[in-house]
């Protein structure tokens, strides 16, 4: 119970001092795992070998007193869309059960770069799609809050075993909410980059104008540190942007006194269930109390964000995900024909939600079409995007709910347009690439809710200032699913 | 607009997708709520709106011509489901 549940300046601190070794700690971690994945199941891969093998090394320096880095030693976990060298990289997708791939992703190289111990590979909806989990082409993940219930997804493995203390943290990857939907079911922090701030190099692509990676963990700080490893511009990657990146530590400052705060009214309809929004409404009270200036606010295409999110989502999907054909890698099915072979792998590769997104967007881009759906959806994107850019000529932080519920069970919503619905207030942050992080906020019957703050462009610093101001003047992020005190 | 089962047929094939006669069905069925949903942006006026391909600006990313050691034949081929003398080896095209 001790270690696992210890923040990354508190792990760092102990390996520095000698008190514990990385090769000890990362043993820790992975008997947590063993101990809770019966339950939990977050895990597709758990790389132990590897990972002791990684802990030693690191090991040497300390012995030999060399400075090690503040993520250097302590085990991680990425998403499985992510490329590790070596490692099976499935994306959740029987397509890709037998993918090893022969190179690391930026995020990878650079998680090693700084001393990360990779400890696995992580469950998500098969190619990102979904927000619950479900769809993994292997097995549902559980909600450690809940076993009954969905993580949330698509990066429902990343956020659950954060919050089942699996790990320190974690990456996941968010297209239309899929970091901070299942943080907030999880009760963790996760943050979406602003589009361009993390390389995109070797992360299986779904839509590539609207994917991004970011961290979860269990605070703010944490958060932070973990951003510090993986952001900055990636020669590899032509759609990451060249900025000066910050420390993003120098924000973490428990002050929001003059902080201009909108509370967009689009974003307190649409679905959104009392409990949950009197627990935001608390939140932003509270920050009101800390010394910001709260104001409501309108973005009045808000509520066109979901029909374009899902002709533009699947469009991409449907051009990035042609390159599944059985022939350079992943599954192939056997048959005489070239055409076939093309189809029944595709067929038998592919779960449902996959295929019912390539057969949207094949639509939607298909001769006849283009301009009313496609084109259309574009043209919709820039007023939602305009919509934001007004906005934040007046205020420096937009706040809402995450999610319009807290986690649902485990297959009680078959109905795909009521899933989508469940990420109507995240959505829009995709479309217009702005960053927003989702933090734990409060509980309803003992779920946990997420409150999404949204920045800028590049303006990460003020959504970790904000959050880190919240995350000290409140004790949600302290709250610990029950069962782990159990197996501790 | 309705999307017809012979359309669902037609971007069946486009798509590459073996479908079942139940999945067809299906599928008919649910994009075409999901269309209906999607309908809803024609009440929006877009003329004279440009699209957006990406939210930040991209531009075009240039490098020298200059030759870089790249994979190794052996490591790219090695996730292949069928591979002959450094090439890929597919079914019979014609």
């Amino acid at each position: 119970m001790g270690l696992i549940n210890k923040s990354i300046d508190d792990l760092h601190t102990m390996l520095v001092k000698k008190e514990i070794s990385s090769t000890e700690l990362t043993k820790e971690f992975l008997t947590h795992i063993k101990n809770t994945e019966a339950k939990v199941r977050a895990f597709l891969t758990i790389t132990e070998e590897t990972a002791l093998a990684a802990a030693a090394k690191i090991d040497e320096k300390i012995a030999k007193n060399e400075t090690i880095g503040i993520l250097e030693g302590l085990p991680a976990a990425l998403k499985d869309n992510m490329c590790t060298e070596g490692i099976a990289t499935t994306c959740g997708s029987r397509i890709l059960e037998n993918f090893v791939p022969p190179y690391d992703a930026t995020v990878t190289a650079k998680l090693k770069e700084a001393g990360a111990v990779l400890v696995g590979k992580l469950n998500m909806d098969e190619f990102a799609m979904g927000s619950s989990t479900e769809n993994s082409g292997f097995f549902p993940t559980s909600n450690p809050w809940d076993m009954k219930r969905v993580p949330g997804g698509s990066s429902g493995g990343s956020a659950a075993s954060v919050a089942a203390r699996e790990v320190p943290f974690t990456l996941g990857s968010d297209t239309g909410g899929s970091i901070r939907q299942p943080a907030a079911f999880c009760g963790v922090v996760g943050l979406k980059p602003t589009y361009g701030a993390v390389s995109r190099y070797g992360l299986v692509a779904f839509a590539s104008s609207l994917d991004q990676i970011g961290p979860l963990t269990k605070t703010v700080r944490d958060n932070a540190l973990v951003l510090n490893a993986v952001a900055g511009h990636d020669p590899k990657d032509s759609t990451s942007v060249p900025f000066n990146k910050p420390d993003y530590t120098q924000f973490l400052e428990n002050n929001v006194k003059g902080l201009k705060i909108g509370v967009p009214k689009e974003f307190f309809g649409l679905g959104l269930q009392p409990e949950v929004e009197k627990v935001i409404r608390n939140g932003i009270q509270t920050l009101q109390e800390l010394g910001a200036e709260v104001e409501e606010c309108s973005l009045p295409h808000m509520e066109y964000a979901m029909p374009t999110y899902y002709i533009i989502a699947p469009a991409e999907c449907s051009s990035n995900l042609a390159r599944y054909d059985g022939v350079r890698y992943g599954y192939r099915a056997e048959a005489d024909d070239m055409i076939d072979m093309f189809k029944d792998t595709r067929a038998k590769g592919f779960g449902q939600e996959v295929k019912r997104r390539i057969m949207l967007g094949t639509y939607a881009l298909s001769s006849g079409y283009y301009d009313a759906y496609y084109l259309k959806a574009q043209k919709v994107r820039t007023l939602i995007k305009q919509d934001f850019d007004k906005v934040f000529a007046r205020y420096d932080v937009l706040i809402s709910p995450t999610a319009p519920t807290p986690a649902y069970k485990i297959g009680e919503i078959s109905d795909p347009l009521t899933i989508y619905m469940g990420d109507v207030y995240t959505i829009p942050v995709n479309l217009a690439g702005l960053p927003a992080i989702s933090l734990p906020a409060g509980f309803v019957n003992g779920l946990p809710v997420g409150m999404q703050l949204i920045g800028k462009h590049f303006d990460e610093g003020v959504l970790y200032r904000a959050a880190y101001t919240f995350e000290q003047n409140t004790d949600y992020h302290k709250e610990i699913p029950a069962f782990i005190k159990e197996v501790g | 607009m309705k999307i017809s089962r012979k359309e669902v047929e037609h971007v069946a094939l486009l798509a590459r997708l073996k479908l079942t006669e139940e999945e067809m069905n299906q599928y008919t069925e649910q994009l075409n709520s999901i269309l209906e949903h999607a309908a809803m942006l024609d009440q929006i006026d877009t003329a004279g709106v440009s699209p957006t391909a990406h939210a930040v600006q991209l531009y075009n990313v240039l490098r020298d011509d200059e030759v870089k050691p790249s994979m190794d034949q052996e490591k790219v081929l090695k996730n292949a489901p069928d591979a002959e003398d450094g090439f890929f080896r597919v079914p019979r095209i014609v």
